[in-house]
């Protein structure tokens, strides 16, 4: 039998302008997809899945070029072919669906002009005929007012709607194939689960075939059937996505595979631990008015060499929370209690010490760190800062924090973050969290930013090093899987209230408040029968998501 | 050192920029030794073609060209270099400061400048210059103060981008003064389009001079300078004579020269690739 796509031998380079030369990306990869079936393309940042994927319709990015193999695509051979043909082709039978919907859709127009575009562009049906379809398929892909939705623009509209009605746009020719690059990898959980569901609804009821590219094994294994594990442009492994994950054959496959459990439980009665930070009935605001509040009432202690994670969704408010603890946003009401002592609200009136003792980690290592600083500089200032040290004891010092983070001394002291991978960076940053001997880290998401493998090892270190220094970590993060890893315990986050709080134990297991269930519930699991289970339970329950936005 | 290192790896364009620029240096310091004649000395007819006594002929009044080229080296860079200079100081200054500090700092400062700015600045130039009179230094002063509301609201743009990074946040919690925050983490990071500008503010303030000296505000007669050689040799270009271009061509050759020099700087610090 034919294959629908079939991809012989890709060798796909890109110019390093470093280097002045061209470096391969993918090394001569094959790749076969049949009608209605959906391939899952793994691996983390650099694997080469998102230059492979893009290059089933003959594309690539600026830079990079497709040297030599053959896509043979119903029968038709698009290597080599003119732009001419290949926009035939591009949007109307071979459809994409990028990553950040919020980036990709054009904020000035409507969304139904914007998914009228391709059908019309290709003489495919006028723009009545595309209402029409649209509103179809905005109800297949279970977006509340089919009718209607199409014609809000793209900010009246969720960050998973939207991501839905990309989806629906991808759709709007009736293409053979979608490739689906990351759709769900900047959605919180709880929206990414309905997205998953609308993915897979449609694909089934046109009988679709997907390229579907993520990093998170768990994700691609709801949706694909079959499942291609790539690292460095090279093929690891590749299998029946049941078979895969059932019985991975090479190392690499089962890291990823793996599940996280750093930590064991630990005895956390209140007595044994001295409270290090408590916050006590919060309540914020960014314009001052007391009926915006962004927190309210939020009441937490952080315990001596013990990790609190923060847990919520985006806009939950549990950034906000660690701004109103370090004092860039003075809170309305309550207070900030270090050691027993109330905390001046704002950072101004804080002295050195009280900054000092309390730290930050923040989620994007690229901008947490100056670029025009050298690492040497980046951990010696507050070296010199809060300790007064200068010349041969602050560099033994840089050295040791180094040392203390993995990093070789040598190799790292003179580089410039742009010199540095995104975990380096990382640990560049709780080297300088460090340096200044806190008793509290507030780490802001530090791992989502980074590739599975690398988070890890982030979280390893942290832990390494609590177990070392006794320093606290209020443990912001969106991702339940790092929750269960690392927190002794958890507070879980709605719409800038608390909803439920208490040691790991108690609140992972059942009983769960409602909402805690749901974001239990929609973190995806290494089980391919996972997302119609949920599904399913939910409907048999008569959970909505809805209830909670 | 560090310097010469850099300059063996430079490119040709900076290399020729480097060695336009130290042409024009070197003329401005040994005009009174390698000249021929002073320079307000009349030495011949008015408008004479180029010989070999006077190499590139005469000026409106047949003073040598070439000696007042030279001369004409010295005052002008001289004084676009520190107004320039200048201008950019005080701009990137408050400009900085607004973005770092915010609020009603930034809000007042802002509305300044618009005031600065709202007035035409030939206009506004001449009011203060009638009014302290034209000595070099009030002129320095006057065009380094007009000039640096541009500067200001680029340095202002551009630090507020940087002030919202995570790594100046983290400067602000480790209780860092503003001070710092400036020099230390702002200042490196919005140096490249700063400079950028620098290479054209460079040149529009030979033009504002100029402009100027054309008004009888600017650098005075005898005194020689390019821009006010342009203009009082314009006349020629009537009678198909091409002296004005020799002036011309002089702040054409130091603009192109100063220019390939910022790019090759641009290159360096901001790591861009072409």
């Amino acid at each position: 039998m034919t294959h629908l796509l079939n991809m012989k031998k890709i060798v796909i380079e890109g110019f390093s302008s470093e280097e002045e030369r061209w470096m391969p990306i993918i090394n001569s990869l094959d790749l076969t997809l049949d009608r209605g079936e959906v391939l899952g393309l793994i691996g983390e940042s650099g694997a080469g899945k998102s230059t492979l994927g893009l290059a089933s319709m003959c594309y690539t990015r600026g830079g990079c070029r497709i040297s030599s193999g053959s896509i043979i695509f119903d029968g038709m051979e698009l290597f080599g072919q003119s732009d001419e043909f290949l926009r035939k082709i591009r949007g109307v039978r071979i459809a994409y669906v990028a990553q950040s919907a919020a980036a990709s859709f054009n904020p000035a127009h409507r969304l139904i002009k914007q998914y009228a575009e391709a059908p019309i562009q290709h003489g495919k049906m006028n723009f009545h005929e595309a209402e029409k379809k649209a509103v179809d398929i905005y109800r297949r892909l279970l977006l509340p007012d089919p009718e209607g939705i199409g014609y809000r623009y793209p900010h009246q509209v969720s960050g998973g709607q939207l991501q839905r009605a990309m989806v629906a746009m991808a759709m709007a020719c009736t293409p053979d194939i979608i490739i689906f690059d990351e759709p769900t990898t900047a959605l919180d959980v709880t929206t990414q689960i309905e997205v998953l569901a609308a993915i897979k609804k449609i694909t089934r009821e046109f009988n679709t075939a997907a390229i579907y590219i993520t990093h998170d094994l768990a994700v691609v294994a709801q949706l694909a059937d079959r499942i291609m594990v790539l690292r460095y442009g090279d093929l690891v492994e590749e299998n029946n996505a049941r078979e895969l994950m059932a019985n991975p054959k090479e190392e690499y496959t089962r890291a990823l595979l793996s599940v996280r459990t750093l930590r064991e439980e630990r005895d956390l009665s209140a007595t044994e631990h001295d409270v290090v930070l408590e916050v006590e009935n919060v309540s914020a605001s960014y314009t001052g008015k007391a009926d915006e509040k962004v927190l309210e009432d939020i009441n937490l202690k952080v315990r001596r060499a013990r990790t609190v994670a923060l847990v919520g969704e985006s806009g939950s408010g549990k950034s906000t929370l660690a701004r109103v603890i370090t004092g860039l946003l003075p809170p309305l009401e309550g207070k900030v209690i270090y050691g027993g002592k109330e905390l001046p609200p704002a950072l101004k009136s804080r002295d050195r010490t009280t900054l000092r003792i309390m730290q930050m980690i923040y989620q994007m290592p690229d901008t947490a760190l100056n670029p025009r600083h050298k690492v040497s500089d980046v951990l010696g200032r507050p070296l010199t800062f809060y300790f007064h040290m200068r010349g041969k004891e602050r560099d033994q010092r840089v050295k040791e924090l180094l040392e203390m983070i993995e990093l070789a001394p040598k190799k790292y002291k003179d580089r410039l973050p742009g010199e540095l991978s995104g975990g380096e960076k990382q640990r560049v940053c709780i080297a300088r969290a460090l340096a200044a001997k806190p008793d509290l880290i507030i780490c802001d998401e530090p791992t989502s930013a980074l590739d599975q493998l690398v988070a890890e090892g982030i979280l390893k270190l942290l832990q390494d090093l609590q177990n070392e220094l006794h320093v606290s970590y209020l443990f912001i993060t969106h991702d339940l899987a790092t929750v269960k890893a690392i927190s002794d315990e958890i507070v879980v986050m709605l719409q800038g209230r608390i909803v439920e709080q208490g040691v790991k134990k108690d609140v992972l297991a059942p009983p769960h408040h409602k909402y805690t269930e749901l974001l239990l519930s929609s973190v995806p699991e290494m089980d391919p029968d996972w997302l119609d289970n949920v599904l399913e339970e939910r409907k048999r329950k008569g959970i909505v998501m809805r209830e909670f936005v | 050192m560090a310097f010469f290192r850099l300059l063996r790896q430079s490119p040709l364009s900076a290399r020729i920029g480097l060695a336009m620029i130290l042409i024009n240096v070197f003329a401005a310091i040994f005009a009174p030794v390698i000249a021929p004649y002073t320079e307000t000395e009349v030495v011949g007819d008015v408008w004479l073609p180029m010989s070999t006594d006077h190499l590139l002929g005469t000026d409106h009044l047949g003073r040598d060209m070439f000696t007042r080229l030279m001369y004409g080296a010295r005052n002008t860079i001289a004084i676009a270099f520190i107004t320039t200079l200048l201008s950019f100081f005080l701009g990137a200054l408050i400009g900085f400061f607004a973005a770092t500090l915010g609020g009603w700092t930034d809000l007042s400062l802002s509305r300044v400048v618009d005031i600065l700015m709202a007035f035409p600045t030939l206009i506004f130039a001449l009011i203060v210059l009638s009014v302290v009179g034209t000595s070099i230094g009030a002129l320095i002063l006057v065009i380094a103060v007009l000039d640096s509301t541009r500067v200001f609201r680029l340095s202002r743009a551009v630090a507020m981008d940087i002030t919202v990074m995570e790594y100046v946040e983290a400067a602000r919690l480790r209780g860092e003064g503003i001070w710092w925050i400036m020099r230390k983490e702002i200042l490196p990071n919005a140096l490249p389009p700063l400079v950028a500008e620098f290479g054209l503010r460079f040149c529009f303030v030979f033009l504002f001079i100029a402009a100027l000296s054309f008004l009888g505000l600017g650098i005075q007669p005898p005194t020689a300078d390019w821009g006010g050689m342009v203009r009082e040799n314009a006349g020629a270009i009537t009678f198909g004579i091409f002296i004005p271009l020799w002036p011309a061509g002089a702040i054409a050759f130091l603009t192109v020269g100063v220019n390939l020099i910022v790019d090759w700087f641009l290159k360096i610090a901001s790591g861009l690739k072409d």
